[in-house]
């Protein structure tokens, strides 16, 4: 079983007192969308084994969304971050990259 | 026969008002309105009577006696005019409990998945307390919890089984 | 030779307390034990060596070992709802008037009819079964299936429930040492000096592990350590509590027995320890393993290091003439304490070429004969042992002379316990010098930073001789894994492996020819190591076996997995506090009690109590439905609506995000006024629904199912914080604030008219659909004009605190009015009379708003909202989708719920076509005739039509497709 750091009240949580959200940094497809984009959005997941970007709720908790990044075979934590976030944080990619130095980021900065 | 771990004591006749703001802009005039200090993450103030608490970023829970709800309410709506936040009167939506006395911390160690015993006052730590959520502090000789008003009879009972005389969590 | 009196040794026995005498019962004998014994030994003490039948063919069997992992001795303990299957003999304390069952024999232990399966076993091989039963087919379902089912299962399940109390407990530590031998005392004090919180557990009620009986001074040693570690406040020691299994990210589950088979004391039996940690230190020891040699599962055949334990712990002799058989130095200590109590041991059988050393030295200077080189051909005697044929241990089993004895004290070396270090992906590496896997320190398992949260120390790590300082020099090692090397089939063919399993060399060698390479796979077909030791004595030996069968080395075959838990917990334990009223949390609105005092008829909606009817008198539950109806219909009802989900909405951008989680038009809803609207999931389901009231400028009031509140404000929450964290809105569920009470009937504002209050209800003042705030006999109230049953209804919300007294005014108010209490199947009833969906009847998950007609409540004007995008795809807009109307039962009877309307033909499957079914269906007592609603393909078209609903009795019954909407279609009654 899981333990999360929140980093929106720095508690410590069990699994227990969060709720699972999926794949974080999923870009929303509207109305003008075509098929393929929706599909993408709505069904299309990455899955990796290894490093991996997911959404939990501190729902026994402050009740905010955090992001963490977790390699889904050894179930290391490289960190948790704030939602409001369009990718992973620079210290989030530099903790990975520690860890995992082949892997590298599938997203271009702005 | 033994006594009990800890006395649990329902409390009744506390208000509750929650407040949702962001803190950096409004904390001072919630602060000024509720005559306490802004308390740090996950933190509480008080002043003997009232208690400030961290629930969230942008959310804070005045804890006060019932009688002055309608007075703080109408006090931190002034506070806030001409600011984004919501004031919400929740004094009725809870249940509040007392687990007092000298093994107190084994009770909520049997509930809520936390360090009880390590537990640093003026902290209040919001998690559950086996299938219900609460929200927990040290309070007194023990800790205060307080939880949904549909599960008072749930949280009674279970704090009460926790509670079962000589069943100290202390090697044996 | 027989198993011969005295048992109880005149001296020793460092656990014992022979001033103080336990009885206990047997199988309805009345026997006495020590304090201090545990089953084994007190049953051994009385001469009881047979302790049990093996599963598949019932041979007699005695308790092979001293600890958790003895797979024999097992009983049924207790009485009632205390009695408990599967109680391992040798880990249970004796208490005072204990009561013991055998297992798995009918009529007695003695005389057992089931070991006729004994004399069947050539002809029950590996896989008998599946290779059996095949044929024919229809065969297994009622022939072979019942009688397999009935021979299943080891103990029988108690019958009564469980009266005692369990419990657990959170725990955190900086460090967790498992296992209080000499090892684990010796890592916790370097820990403890370390710093942080160290807890030490000990499985046992005794700290030391096999460190006293093994080695001179060993107590002294263990006794300075527990002095030591006792003295430190960073330090927790506990006692009778098993590490059974380690997961993710340090966390540690453990089993403290603190009353076991003692009711009597008040506390909880047992405790749950939830034990979250930085690291874990195991020092869980070894076991000792079998070895394979003829006949080794006849009662008396012992490992070595249980026979020295019953001997010094508990003052108890297995035997008086004791054969041990060996392939290394430590079964020597077995010989030399058997010798030192008295008993004879014509000789020690050591299957290696020589026995140099320390040990085998004392063995001969005390007079002992060592046969090196040797091995055991056959054990001689059926219920006990009787002897021992002796061979060459390179040869075939040829005898070279017989031994008589009662008792064979056998050992295969030994066996790290890895499974703590491997449940959570430590791995292993075959030791060819000591023959054993131990934990790979390069692959231990990892925390949650990533490194390895695991350490392995003394005999669990391999290293046997961890008793620093109190070694002796020991020789290596031997692995024997069939014993004579060259025994032939006859011989393995009874050379057990799975004790309690009966699988024996010769069932993993058909395995391994029936191209079963895989350890798992034999593992399966076998039924090796799937008995209630899960393998603890038969693992290593059958995996050798294996290796052998394939020709492989063992590290290529490799171990099955570990799994927890290490040893068998209850299920009341894993349950703990959550069994009778604590089961799970049950939510009470505030007038629970009244309804509890008005004959209520519960339902359960989520963890919620809601009143589903009132039965009065002789009524049954769906007379007192038809009258709460009619009551509603003809005068007034309340209905207890506290549970409905009511979540605030409010901020400057509060409009546009209602107008996303909506359907329809929210923002445009003028304050004052109250819209039902729809919420629809990403994907375009609908998800929720519920009466929106505007109560300000800012803030919109959203009620919710009752299922749906908190589900519904973290789909809000979700929304605001990871995709429009930009909008200024801020939510609050408060749905437990408010008490809700529906008023409806076509007396209800006669009713509320006569309570005193500042609102003004008349329908000019508060007409359908707009809300007001006031409040009613002085308690403050916000009062909604909504209508979920079609008539003059209000529904009043006010503090919870005084949702009580209101309900009680109410009633009595409206004493002469007919006031009923109606429960939510009246409401339910009642809106599908009026053909009002009901979210979980109507929805499935699969629906959206225009599967069920509900265009009306999505708006064409609005560019976006959640749902929309998904609803427009190919599938969602497809004519033939199923759609709701109105079903009318042909023949007067109600059709039952979820019944499907055939069409013509047959799908790919081969399966009736099917074209709508049945989502809603009841008595309308109003109507007086059967009402249903139901999605049916083209639906709304084909009005007037009949379908077919084929029920599992082979009629068929028969309904007309009319409109939902059955009753007062225009509305009128809404107003009074």
């Amino acid at each position: 079983m899981l333990t999360l750091t929140c980093p929106y009240c720095g508690i410590t949580a069990e699994e227990t007192e969060l709720h699972p959200g999926g794949e974080a940094h999923l870009t929303r497809v509207g109305p003008t969308g075509t098929d393929e984009e929706f599909e993408a959005y709505m069904f299309a997941r990455k899955n990796p084994k290894g490093v991996n970007f997911e959404r939990w709720r501190h729902a026994y908790g402050c009740g905010k969304w955090f992001l963490a990044a977790r390699c889904t075979a050894t179930l290391q934590v490289f960190g948790t971050y704030k939602s409001q976030n369009a990718h992973p944080p620079a210290d989030i990619v530099a903790a990975i990259r520690k860890s995992r130095p082949d892997w590298n980021p599938d997203w271009t900065a702005e | 026969m033994a006594n009990p771990l800890a006395t649990i004591t329902r409390q009744t006749g506390l208000g509750m008002i929650t407040i949702r703001a962001d803190l950096d802009r409004a904390g001072d005039a919630i602060a000024e309105g509720v005559g306490l200090a802004i308390p740090d993450t996950a933190g509480m103030t008080g002043d003997g009577t009232r208690i400030l608490a961290w629930m969230s970023p942008d959310e804070l829970m005045l804890m006060l006696p019932a009688a002055e709800t309608p007075g703080a309410m109408t006090a931190l709506e002034q506070a806030l005019t001409g600011e984004h936040g919501l004031i919400v009167d929740m004094s009725d939506a809870r249940a509040v409990f007392d687990v007092t006395g000298p093994d107190a911390a084994d009770v909520i160690s049997k509930l809520v998945p936390v360090d009880a015993a390590a537990m640093p006052t003026g902290h209040l730590r919001r998690s559950r307390a086996a299938q219900t959520a609460i929200a927990v502090w040290r309070h007194g000789d023990g800790f205060r919890l307080f939880g949904f008003r549909s599960t008072a009879d749930y949280l009674e009972l279970i704090l009460q089984n926790a509670a079962i005389a000589g069943s100290q969590l202390a090697p044996r | 030779m027989t198993h011969m009196p005295p048992f109880r040794l005149p001296a020793g026995g460092r656990l014992i307390d022979r001033a103080l005498q336990v009885p206990f019962r047997f199988d309805g004998r009345h026997l006495r034990g020590l304090t201090g014994d545990t089953l084994a030994s007190a049953l051994l003490a009385n001469g009881q060596m047979l302790m049990g039948r093996s599963f598949k063919y019932h041979r007699p069997r005695g308790p092979l070992a001293s600890g958790a992992e003895e797979p024999n001795a097992l009983f049924g303990l207790g009485q009632g709802g205390r009695f408990e299957p599967n109680q391992r003999a040798t880990t249970t304390a004796l208490t005072n008037g204990m009561i013991l069952r055998s297992q798995n024999c009918w009529p007695s232990l003695e005389a057992d009819i089931g070991s006729v399966n004994n004399w069947l076993s050539p002809f029950l091989p590996a896989g008998f079964y599946y290779k059996t039963f095949i044929h024919p087919r229809p065969f297994w379902k009622h022939v072979f299936e019942p009688v397999i089912r009935h021979s299943a299962g080891l103990g029988r399940a108690p019958t009564d429930p469980d009266p005692d109390r369990y419990e657990q407990a959170y725990s955190f530590a900086d460090t967790v040492v498992v296992g209080g031998g000499i090892a684990g005392l010796t890592a916790a004090r370097d820990a403890a000096d370390a710093g942080g919180q160290v807890l030490v557990l000990e499985q046992t009620a005794h700290w030391g592990g096999r460190t006293p009986n093994d080695h001179d001074g060993g107590q002294m040693a263990i006794d300075a350590l527990l002095a030591d570690l006792r003295a430190r406040d960073n330090v927790t020691m506990r006692r009778n509590t098993m590490a059974t299994g380690l997961y993710d990210h340090g966390y540690l589950i453990a089993r403290e027995a603190l009353a076991d088979h003692d009711p009597n004391q008040g506390i909880p039996r047992q405790r749950l320890w939830r034990i979250r940690t930085g690291q874990v230190i195991t020092a869980t020891g070894a076991l000792e393993r079998p070895l394979s040699f003829a006949c080794n599962d006849v009662p008396g055949v012992m490992l070595a290091s249980s026979v020295r334990d019953f001997i010094a712990d508990f003052g108890v002799a297995p035997g008086q003439r004791i054969v041990v058989v060996t392939n290394n130095d430590d079964a020597y200590r077995t010989a030399l304490t058997a010798v030192a109590a008295g008993l004879d041991v014509p000789a020690i059988i050591d299957a290696r070429p020589q026995a140099i050393g320390d040990l085998p030295d004392a063995a001969r200077r005390a007079g002992i004969t060592v046969l090196t080189g040797s091995g055991i051909a056959k054990v001689k005697g059926s219920r006990n042992v009787e002897g021992v044929v002796i061979c060459d241990q390179s040869g075939d089993g040829t005898p070279t002379q017989t031994i008589e004895c009662d008792v064979v004290a056998m050992s295969g070396g030994w066996s790290p316990v890895v499974h703590l270090y491997s449940h959570c992906g430590g791995k292993l590496v075959w030791d060819d010098a000591q023959a054993m896997f131990r934990p790979d320190p390069d692959r231990p398992p990892l925390g949650a930073d990533g490194t390895g949260n695991v350490t392995v120390v003394g005999a669990a790590n391999g290293d046997l001789r961890c008793a620093t300082g109190l070694e002796q020099t020991e020789g290596a090692t031997q692995p024997v894994w069939v014993m004579p090397a060259n025994a032939p089939y006859k011989l393995r063919a009874k050379m057990w492996l799975d004790f309690q399993n009966d699988v024996k060399v010769t069932d993993v060698e058909l395995a391994a020819r029936e191209g079963y390479a895989s350890v798992e796979h034999t593992k399966r077909y076998t039924t090796l190591g799937m008995a209630t030791d899960q393998g603890k004595l038969s693992n290593i030996n059958g995996l050798a076996v294996l290796s052998n069968a394939l020709n492989q080395p063992i590290q290529a075959t490799g171990t099955t997995t570990f799994r927890p838990p290490y040893t068998p917990l209850t299920l009341a334990t894993i349950a703990a506090e959550a069994k009778g009223d604590a089961f799970q949390p049950l939510r009470k609105t505030p007038m629970h009690d009244w309804h509890e005092n008005h004959g209520v008829s519960w339902e359960p909606v989520g963890h919620w109590r809601r009143a589903y009817c009132y039965p009065r008198g002789a009524e049954d539950r769906h007379a007192a439905v038809n009258r709460e109806i009619m009551a509603v219909r003809n005068a007034v009802g309340t209905l207890d609506a506290s549970t409905l989900g009511k979540i605030i909405v409010k901020g400057p951008d509060a409009g546009r995000f209602m107008d996303m989680l909506y359907t329809n038009m929210m923002s445009t809803l003028p304050v004052g006024k109250c819209r039902y609207g729809l919420m629809c999931s990403e994907n375009g389901f609908l998800m929720d629904d519920g009466v929106v009231a505007r109560l300000s400028d800012d803030t919109w009031l959203c009620h919710t199912t009752t299922g749906g509140a908190d589900h519904i404000h973290g789909h809000m929450e979700d929304w605001l914080q990871c995709e429009w964290w930009d909008w200024q809105v801020y939510t609050a569920n408060v749905t437990e604030q408010y008490a809700q009470i529906a008023v409806a009937g076509p007396k209800a504002r006669e009713l509320l008219d006569r309570m005193s209050g500042s609102i003004d209800l008349s329908q000019d003042a508060l007409p359908f659909m707009t809300w007001a705030q006031g409040d009613i006999t002085g308690i403050p109230a916000r009062v909604f004009r909504i209508s979920f049953s079609g008539e003059l209804s209000y529904e009043i919300a006010v503090p919870a605190n005084r949702g009580l007294e209101l309900w009680e005014q109410l009633h009595h108010a409206g004493h002469d009015l007919n006031i009923t209490p109606y429960g939510t199947e009246a409401m339910h009833i009642m809106r599908a009379e009026k053909g009002f969906i009901m979210i979980g009847d109507e929805t499935d998950g699969t629906i959206i708003p225009q599967d069920l007609g509900l265009d009306w409540a999505i708006s064409k004007k609005k560019t976006d909202y959640i749902g929309k995008r998904a609803q427009s795809r190919s599938h969602m807009t497809d004519g033939n989708r199923w759609k709701l109307v109105g079903l009318e039962s042909l023949n007067g009877d109600v059709i039952p719920d979820g019944a499907y309307a055939v069409d013509q033909g047959l799908n790919p499957n081969g399966q009736r076509r099917v074209q709508g079914r049945v989502t809603s269906s009841y008595h309308s007592p109003t109507l007086d005739r059967p009402i249903a609603m139901g999605l049916v393909k083209h639906g709304p078209g084909r009005m007037g039509q009949v379908l077919d609903f084929p029920m599992p009795s082979g009629e068929v019954m028969q309904a007309r497709i009319v409109d939902p909407v059955f009753f007062d279609k225009e509305g009128g009654r809404l107003n009074g």
